[in-house]
């Protein structure tokens, strides 16, 4: 078993909060790339969110995009270094409400790219509004009496949206919530950057992760509700596997 | 088809296209608007036929921000639109002027405001010379009169770009965009030594991991600092650039002046007022950003009167007012709305003005 930290992250401190779950997805995407050998042909994307400042943490290149737009550059980096390996990194608000076209049309042009989803149902960075995969009678910001089918539809569920498309290759859904779920969520991510190493197309893990903060609950109470909520409305498992 | 005697009889977007494809432009991505088809359709295969890259984006959005991860690689690189997919665009160039990459983006502008119509129209000078997305930035704005010019602006536009790494726009609209006329296609050569590209992304083999950015949070002067250093920058690109054409201004009492396809019609005005021994100049900026200030100021000397002609409800006159220092009237002549002048009816003008 491996616990020294990954070449692919940078010694040290994050600004995420205790419980986050961007640490532990962090580690995977970094482990993924240290075993396949890639970190001096990686360019990744950071997200508008908390996961901005993920260059601060990440030892490979990277660009920060506009809010949602992630796919869009990363398809121009891409097309424009084929054979060098690109991945996004975003939250829910990133890419399934501000850039749901730009995910939409990336997956179905099947760009050769690794798309990393942190579906945590909420906005964290702006302080704990509604996601568009805030889940019915979840409180936000602002659904202060819980998101009503009525007023703002059922949340999206990524995954299953896209696994309509004939362009895309590998959907993923997995957790970071328990150790059996980390280890999955760390074979998955891996597996999707094999895929854009072997030229297979558009590639999407989604990471079902903690707020503790915006939840207001308590770590060990956030991971409970990953397990027990969110994992019923988002069931994980491989919604495509054309690879 | 490289040879000096070769002539090219072609459509001014496609002038665009073909002087972009020959001036090394490697990646492009657009999305259908009239009056500006004609790029997209003719990058769709030319581009792949040259080695490079087309993409039809999904949106005009979309399109400026597959521009942002490609000029992130150092490939040169190109959008066009139409007025209002520039509009959408104006994000993204923000985000692609804060984090200075170079880029070329072509707005063959129609008639405004909202859907307007498909006619060429001088409406978006305010948006391509005052900002038109947020924050304190600026872009290289080149306005070609006739297609002649718009191959070698267009190729000045990329060495532009990669000297100041800066998005260099060039302002056109519907009447240069579909015109057809014919072209020496002059061979590509810099115009500037151009600087090594030290700031690419392209994987951090041998070298530390690079990030290219817009968010300046630690310390808490980094955005002032950042800012800064982009204010110095654009004070040297309007010391360096002067872009302006002068006809017959050393002994003009009236300077009449205009950009693109106005300053084209202008010039005919000016013949037929000259015919009549009135004495009358034209400056026609090349560049509207930097605006060529030093040419008002110095045709004051004998002019009394400048009459600004545009095809809009007067958006440069502005600048014009601004480069004269109250020291002269401004008139104008314009309409919005796609609408184009004649030179009669700008001579007309002129006799008015001339005579008051």
């Amino acid at each position: 078993m491996k616990f020294a930290r990954p070449e692919t992250l940078y010694d040290t401190p994050t600004h995420y909060c205790s419980g986050c779950g961007h640490g532990v997805a962090h580690r995977l995407v970094a482990q993924a790339i240290d075993d396949l050998g890639i970190r001096e042909r990686v360019i990744g994307t950071a997200p508008v969110g908390c996961a901005v400042l993920m260059y601060d943490y990440f030892n490979c290149d990277i660009i920060e995009c506009s809010h949602g737009r992630s796919p869009a550059a990363a398809t121009g980096i891409k097309r424009c270094l084929p054979d060098r390996i690109v991945f996004t990194y975003q939250g829910d608000g990133d890419l399934a409400a501000i850039g749901t076209a730009e995910t939409i049309h990336t997956a179905n042009r099947g760009e050769n790219i690794t798309v990393i989803f942190i579906n945590n149902a909420i906005y964290g960075m702006t302080g704990g509004q509604m996601a568009p995969t805030t889940m019915l009678g979840q409180t936000s910001t602002t659904t202060p009496d819980g998101r009503d089918v009525k007023l703002q539809g059922p949340p999206i569920k990524v995954c299953e949206l896209l696994s309509s498309l004939d362009g895309v290759t590998y959907l993923e859904r997995v957790a970071v919530s328990t150790p059996r779920d980390v280890i999955r969520a760390g074979q998955a991510i891996k597996k999707a950057f094999q895929y854009q190493i072997d030229g297979k197309g558009f590639s999407l893990v989604e990471v079902l992760s903690m707020c503790p903060t915006d939840w207001k609950l308590t770590p060990a109470k956030a991971v409970d509700f990953v397990n027990n909520e969110m994992k019923s409305v988002f069931p994980p498992g491989v919604y495509k596997d054309a690879g | 088809m490289n040879s000096t005697t070769e002539k090219l009889f072609i459509k001014g977007n496609e002038v665009m296209c073909e002087a972009a494809v020959r001036a090394g432009c490697g990646f492009f991505a657009g999305y259908p608007i009239t009056p500006q088809n004609e790029v997209p359709e003719y990058m769709s295969w030319r581009l792949p036929e040259a080695g490079g890259v087309f993409l039809q984006a999904e949106s005009e959005i979309a399109a400026i921000n597959m521009l942002f991860g490609a000029a992130a690689t150092g490939t040169r690189c190109m959008t066009s639109s139409s007025s209002p997919g520039i509009s959408l665009k104006q994000e993204g160039i923000s985000y692609i002027a804060g984090a200075e990459l170079p880029c070329v983006i072509a707005n063959i502008q129609r008639g405004g405001p909202g859907l307007g119509n498909i006619r060429g129209a001088q409406g978006d000078y305010f948006q391509a010379t005052k900002g038109g997305g947020h924050g304190d930035y600026r872009l290289i704005v080149l306005a070609p009169a006739t297609c002649q010019e718009l191959w070698q602006l267009t190729m000045n536009a990329f060495d532009y770009a990669d000297y100041y790494r800066n998005p260099v726009l060039i302002l056109g609209d519907g009447i240069l965009g579909q015109m057809t006329e014919p072209v020496k296609p002059i061979p590509y050569k810099p115009i500037v030594e151009l600087p090594e590209k030290d700031w690419i992304l392209n994987g951090c083999k041998g070298r530390k991991p690079r990030v290219i950015r817009t968010l300046f949070l630690h310390p808490s002067d980094a955005l002032t600092q950042h800012n800064q250093h982009l204010q110095e920058k654009y004070q040297k690109i309007h010391q360096e650039l002067k872009l302006v054409e002068q006809v017959n201004t050393e002994d003009a009492k009236l300077v009449v002046t205009a950009y693109g396809s106005t300053a084209r019609i202008a010039k005919g005005a000016i013949q037929m007022a000259r015919r009549k021994g009135m004495k009358v100049g034209l400056i026609r900026p090349i560049a509207l950003w930097p605006f060529p200030d030093q040419a008002y100021l110095s045709a004051l000397g004998t002019a009394k009167k400048i009459l600004v002609c545009e095809m809009s409800q007067g958006q440069m006159i502005e600048d014009v007012r601004l480069a004269c220092q109250c020291k002269c009237p401004v008139e104008f002549f314009g309409y919005g709305g796609g609408w184009y002048p004649t030179p009669e009816k700008i001579f007309d003008r002129i006799q008015a003005v001339y005579e008051e």
